[in-house]
C-alpha cells in the first residue's frame, strides 16, 4: 500500500478502513436505537433472515445510528417476523409481521 | 470488502491464551466456514477485558453479549445458537454474584460500570496486529497533530496542562519531564518505553502493549519531536513473549505504513523505535538502572544528578516514561489538556489502571478514575472479598508500597493520598487480603522479594533488608522479642534514609505500615506465640476436641506422618512434635473435632 505522507493520506486510509470496526463502534455506544430482529426458527422460516439483511443494507446505505442486531424468539409466532425497536429511555416498540415495505417505514420514523 | 454483520471478540490476552483462547477463536472460525458464515461475522483476537478472573472471555458485538469461561468445545454452541438462531448461550453469561441472574449486556456488569477506560481504550476493542483497527480508532492522528500543527513547545505545554504525572510509581510529572529533556541540547536524544513492570501481581503494561501496542509507538514519537529526539527504545523483559510480539509486528506496520521512519507526515522529522530486551531482574525499572542494562553493563542503579534528562543512554539526555504514561498521550493530544484535566483530583489527574489480586471475587484489571475509594474498588468493581470473609486490607503499590486497612476504605485514591496514608500508587498492583492472611508474613514475603531483587550495590540495601528479614522470620516462628520489633523499626528508618535508590529506600515500607496499621499483631506473634489468621505454621496448634472425638481413626489413618494416637472408638491426641500442620486431619474429621489454636 502507499504510505500515509500526510494527515490527507490518514484520513483517507482511516475512511477506507472505518466500516471494519463500525459494528463494534455502534455496539459500544450509549443511547443509541437498536433494532432486534427475532431470529429464531419461526421467524427465519417467515423470512427474518432477509429482513435482518434488509435492515443492515439500508441503515448502511443511510448512514444512520442504529444497531441492528438478532435476538431470539419472542413468543409471538403468528406474527413472525417480529422486531423490537428499543429507543434509549423510553418502552420498547414491538413490530408484527414486518416486511420491506414496514422496514422503511420503521427506519424513517426511528432511524437517526 | 463486504462489512460483517457481527463481530466475535476473543480475548488475546496473556492469561486468556493460556486458557486456550487460540484455540477458541480458530474453532469459532472453523464452524463459521462450515455454516458459510465466514463474510458475515468475523472472528479478531483483542488485547485483554480485564476480567481475568472468568476468562476466557468471548465478546459479541454489536449486542454486548459477555461470555464468561468458554472452551474451545463451546465455539460450536456459539455460532449455532448465538450466531445462527440470535439465542444466547445462557450458561457461559457472566451471573452477577448479588442477584443471582445472568447478565447478558458487558455495560450492565458491576465490574465495568464504574470503569473509565482511557490508557486501556483499545485493549478488549481492536485488533492489535492491525494497524487498520488502530487507524480507524483515531490512530496516528495524534502525532500527525502534533507534526503537522503544533510546535515542540506547544506538545509539552498541553501535556503539562493535562497535569498527567508518571503511571510507573513515581508519580512525576510528565510534562515536566519532556521539558527538562527538550532543554538540554545534544546531537542525539533518546525517548525510553520503561516496560520493565516487576511489581508481583501487576500486568498493566503487559496488557497495554498486548492489546494496544500502536498506541505506545505513536505517544514515543510525540514524545520524540517534543524532546527533539530521533531515536525511540522501549525496555521490555524477555519473559513478555506476548507482549514482544506484537510489538514487533506494530512496529513492522508502521514502518511499512510510513508513520514510523523517516519525513513522517512530510515533514522533516524522522523518529524510528527497536527494543531492549532486559533479563526481569526489578531493579531495572529504577531508570538509571534500566538505562545501564540498556547499555549491557550491569543493571545497578547510580545516584541522581545527573537526570537521564542531563546525562542517560549512552551519556545523552534521555527521557524514560513507563508504558501506561505513554497510553494516555494520544488522546490527550486528540481531546485537549482541559479535557484530561476534568478528570480525577487537584493534583492527581486522569485514570488509574489497578491489578487487583488477593481474596477479591473479581481479579483482574480495571482502570478507574482518580479519586475513586478503595471501598468502590473493591466492592463494587471487585465484587468484594471472596467467600464472604472479612475484609483486612489492601497492599497497594507493590514492594515499595504498604498496607491499607478499613480506616482507608473511604479515601478517595490518588497520589498524595496513598503516600499520606503510609503507602503508594506505585505501577498499580492491588492486593486485597482477609482474615486469613497473616501481616507479619506478608510484610515477610515483600522482604523476601525486595532482598531477593536488591542489586547489591549499596549496604543499607544489601545488609539492612537481609537483617530485617531475618528479624521477621524470627517471629513468624515464635522466637520474637519485644526488643526486636525496635531494632525492625530503627532499622527501616535507616534504610529508608541511607539507600541510594527508589528500590532501597522504599524497601522498608511494607514493614513500616504493617508495624502502624497491625501492631497487635505483631506483639501478638512475640508475647502470646499467637497467629491469629493461622498462616505462621511455627505458631499453629492442631488440637482435638475430646468430648467431641467418637474415635472413628479417619485422622489417624489419613495423617502422613503418624502424629495421631488413640484406640478406636477412644478420643484421639495429637503428637505436637510430629506434626507438621498439614491440615489433612481437619479435612478428613466428620464430626469437626479438630481445631488450630
Amino acid at each position: 500500500m502507499a504510505q500515509i505522507k500526510s494527515l490527507k493520506d490518514l484520513e483517507s486510509f482511516k475512511n477506507s478502513v472505518k466500516e471494519q470496526i463500525d459494528t463494534r463502534v455502534k455496539g459500544n455506544q450509549d443511547g443509541l436505537v437498536q433494532i432486534k430482529v427475532a431470529m429464531a426458527t419461526c421467524g427465519i422460516s417467515a423470512g427474518a433472515k432477509s429482513i435482518y439483511n434488509y435492515f443492515l443494507e439500508k441503515v448502511d446505505e443511510k448512514k444512520l445510528d442504529v444497531v441492528v442486531y438478532q435476538t431470539d424468539c419472542m413468543g409471538r409466532c403468528n406474527e413472525e417476523p417480529t422486531v423490537e425497536v428499543a429507543l434509549p429511555n423510553q418502552e420498547s416498540i414491538i413490530f408484527g409481521n414486518v416486511d420491506k415495505a414496514k422496514v422503511d417505514e420503521i427506519l424513517e420514523k426511528y432511524g437517526k | 470488502m463486504a462489512k460483517f454483520k457481527m463481530h466475535i471478540l476473543v480475548c488475546g490476552g496473556t492469561g486468556c491464551t493460556a486458557s486456550k483462547s487460540q484455540e477458541i477463536a480458530d474453532r469459532l472460525k472453523s464452524n463459521l466456514l462450515e455454516k458459510g458464515l465466514e463474510n458475515e461475522v468475523q472472528v479478531i483476537l483483542t488485547g485483554c477485558f480485564g476480567f481475568c478472573e472468568k476468562g476466557p472471555i468471548v465478546k459479541i458485538m454489536p449486542d454486548n453479549t459477555f461470555y464468561t469461561e468458554v472452551k474451545p468445545e463451546d465455539a460450536q454452541e456459539i455460532i449455532e445458537e448465538h450466531i445462527i438462531k440470535g439465542r444466547k448461550v445462557t450458561r457461559l453469561l457472566y451471573t452477577d454474584p448479588d442477584k443471582k441472574e445472568h447478565v447478558a449486556d458487558a455495560k450492565h456488569m458491576g465490574f465495568y460500570k464504574k470503569q473509565l477506560r482511557i490508557a486501556l481504550r483499545n485493549c478488549g476493542f481492536i485488533d492489535p496486529e492491525n494497524i487498520g483497527e488502530y487507524i480507524a480508532c483515531d490512530g496516528y492522528a495524534a502525532v500527525a497533530k502534533c507534526l503537522t500543527e503544533m510546535t515542540p513547545e506547544q506538545v509539552i505545554n498541553e501535556i503539562k496542562l493535562s497535569g498527567l504525572r508518571g503511571r510507573g510509581g513515581g508519580g512525576f510529572p510528565t510534562g515536566m519531564k519532556w521539558e527538562i529533556a527538550s532543554k538540554n541540547h545534544a546531537d542525539q536524544k533518546y525517548v525510553v518505553c520503561n516496560a520493565d513492570e516487576g511489581d508481583p501481581g501487576a500486568f498493566m503494561d503487559r496488557s497495554i502493549l498486548e492489546g494496544d501496542p500502536h498506541s505506545i509507538i505513536e505517544a514515543m514519537t510525540i514524545n520524540g519531536y517534543a524532546i527533539g529526539a530521533t531515536k525511540g527504545l522501549v525496555y521490555i523483559r524477555a519473559e513478555y513473549p506476548l507482549a514482544i510480539h506484537r510489538l514487533q509486528v506494530a512496529i513492522a506496520q508502521a514502518r511499512e505504513y510510513g508513520v514510523l521512519g523517516n519525513n513522517l507526515f512530510g515533514t522533516d522529522f524522522n523518529f524510528d523505535i527497536e527494543l531492549r530486551y532486559g533479563a526481569g531482574a526489578f531493579v531495572c525499572g529504577e531508570e538509571t538502572a534500566l538505562i545501564h542494562s540498556m547499555e549491557g553493563k550491569r543493571g545497578e542503579p547510580t545516584f541522581k544528578p545527573p537526570f537521564p534528562a542531563q546525562s542517560g543512554y549512552l551519556q545523552k539526555p534521555t527521557n524514560v516514561n513507563n508504558v501506561e504514561t505513554y497510553a494516555n498521550i494520544p488522546i490527550i493530544i486528540l481531546k485537549g489538556a482541559n479535557w484530561f484535566n476534568k478528570i480525577g483530583t487537584e493534583k492527581s489527574k486522569g485514570t488509574k489502571v489497578f491489578a487487583l489480586a488477593g481474596q477479591i471475587n473479581n481479579v483482574g484489571l480495571i482502570e478507574v478514575p482518580m479519586g475513586i475509594t478503595l471501598r468502590e474498588v473493591i466492592y463494587e468493581i471487585g465484587g468484594g472479598i471472596k467467600g464472604g470473609r472479612q475484609f483486612k486490607a489492601v497492599q497497594t503499590g507493590g514492594p515499595s508500597g504498604g498496607c491499607l486497612t478499613e480506616k482507608h476504605l473511604d479515601t478517595p485514591i490518588d497520589y498524595d493520598n496513598l503516600i499520606a496514608a503510609g503507602s503508594m500508587m506505585g505501577s498499580g498492583g492491588m492486593v486485597v487480603m482477609d482474615e486469613t492472611s497473616c501481616m507479619v508474613a506478608i510484610a515477610k514475603f515483600y522482604l523476601e522479594f525486595t532482598c531477593e531483587e536488591s542489586c547489591g550495590k549499596c549496604s543499607p540495601c544489601r545488609i539492612g533488608n537481609k537483617r530485617m528479614l531475618e528479624i521477621l522470620d524470627k517471629i513468624t516462628k515464635g522466637n520474637g522479642t519485644m526488643e526486636d520489633l525496635e531494632n525492625l523499626k530503627n532499622l527501616a528508618g535507616v534504610i529508608k534514609d541511607t539507600a541510594l535508590c527508589g528500590l532501597g529506600q522504599t524497601s522498608p515500607n511494607p514493614i513500616l505500615s504493617t508495624l502502624t496499621n497491625f501492631w497487635d499483631e505483631y506483639v501478638e506473634h512475640v508475647q502470646d506465640k499467637k497467629c491469629r489468621a493461622g498462616a505462621c505454621k511455627s505458631l499453629m496448634r492442631y488440637v482435638i476436641d475430646q468430648s467431641v472425638c467418637v474415635g472413628c481413626t479417619a485422622c489417624a489413618r489419613n495423617c502422613p506422618v503418624n502424629a495421631i494416637q488413640g484406640e478406636k472408638k477412644t478420643p484421639h491426641t495429637i503428637n505436637l512434635e510430629l506434626c507438621i500442620k498439614c491440615g489433612t486431619c481437619i479435612e478428613k474429621c466428620k464430626f469437626n473435632a479438630i481445631s488450630i489454636q
